[in-house]
């Protein structure tokens, strides 16, 4: 399935959580948050929330700003 | 004449209570290590972030701010930098309470143009209102409208922070009156953000009567940022040691500081004969 991640789009395969995406993209254990069409999705929710077809990822950190 | 003297409280935002009333930001330094010296330097409590897109072919080694700058040894302060509508403010205000494990203190700037990046009035307004119902404690940058000010304040927002100038700019208080009116009328905490450029400027915006100031290129762009930093924590330490003093009064004519009796070159018109 293809999503967007950061405004790019990705191949992935079928029935992944977003915990699996993480880790495939090997940023498990990092400080990062995480929107899933535009809502947070919470930590807690990364083992149980699916991705799907076209949606659309946004993965952030903490960076130097003003 | 003795005017106004005042006592001391502690610097309170949003229920939380600050010894230093200098807040810096993590961005333009050359390197981690520079940012950790000079807030160290600056003896801030509370710094601001950004919130941005992971490089996702970044390696698991590379180290990230919070480690460098924890939120055990300081408030961290996220803000909306690069924001241009309320939308966007909002959801990264989400994604930063999210980093930062539930805290919900933010700074909200929602910006017009690219060029100036002054402050879009109407859309931070939007974005302050949605923020504090969702239970955001929403420190606002603003311009030095004192109308929209106190506007923020009616919203519920935790503090208000009129810029001095153009964010990077350097260029100082451009509106003191105006700044000045801001405070009179609001009873959160003023705080300038954007402009400061100089210790003096630091010093004016406290005697101005602002509960802190904030600022990020005044440190950073410093040839010596430490030594900046230092400069810094005493300008703001200074200027609200004379706010609290209170100024001396400003005079048409000239007072001397020494008196008259007792001059060797007296003029004969001005020996004072005791009675």
């Amino acid at each position: 399935m293809k999503v967007w991640i950061n405004g790019e789009s990705h191949l992935l395969s079928p029935e992944m959580t977003l915990a699996q995406l993480l880790v495939e993209k090997r940023l498990e254990g990092r400080r990062i948050a995480v929107e899933l069409n535009e809502e947070v999705v919470p930590r807690s929710q990364h083992d149980s929330r699916k991705i799907f077809h076209g949606d659309r990822i946004e993965v952030v950190h903490a960076i130097g700003g003003g | 004449m003795r005017d106004q003297y005042r006592e001391e409280a502690p610097l309170v935002v949003a229920g939380r209570q600050f010894s230093s009333r200098l807040m810096v930001g993590t961005g333009k330094y050359r390197d981690f290590d520079e940012t950790a010296r000079a807030l160290e330097a600056s003896g801030t409590e509370v710094v601001t972030f950004a919130v941005r897109r992971t490089n996702l072919g970044q390696s698991a080694g590379e180290p990230n701010l919070l480690d460098v700058v924890s939120p055990d040894r300081f408030t961290l302060l996220p803000n909306t930098a690069g924001c241009y509508d309320a939308r966007a403010a909002v959801r990264t205000c989400k994604l930063a309470r999210e980093l930062l494990d539930g805290h919900n203190l933010v700074k909200l700037e929602v910006l017009g143009d690219d060029s100036t990046l002054y402050p879009n009035v109407v859309e931070t307004l939007k974005a302050a209102e949605e923020l504090v119902r969702d239970g955001f404690d929403v420190m606002a940058y603003t311009s030095d409208d004192p109308i929209v000010a106190l506007e923020l304040e009616q919203i519920g927002c935790c503090a208000v922070m009129p810029l001095g100038s153009l964010i990077g700019s350097g260029c100082g208080i451009q509106n003191a009156h105006n700044v000045r009116l801001i405070i009179e009328r609001d009873s959160v905490p003023v705080l300038i953000d954007a402009g400061i450029g100089t210790p003096s400027e630091a010093a004016l915006a406290m005697e101005l009567g602002c509960d802190a100031v904030l600022m990020n290129s005044a440190i950073a762009h410093s040839p010596n940022p430490i030594r900046m930093a230092r400069a810094m924590k005493l300008a703001v330490e200074a200027g609200r040691e004379a706010f609290l003093a209170g100024r001396m009064p400003r005079r048409e004519r000239a007072e001397a500081s020494s008196p008259l009796a007792g001059r060797i070159a007296a003029a004969k018109s001005d020996i004072i004969h005791p009675p």
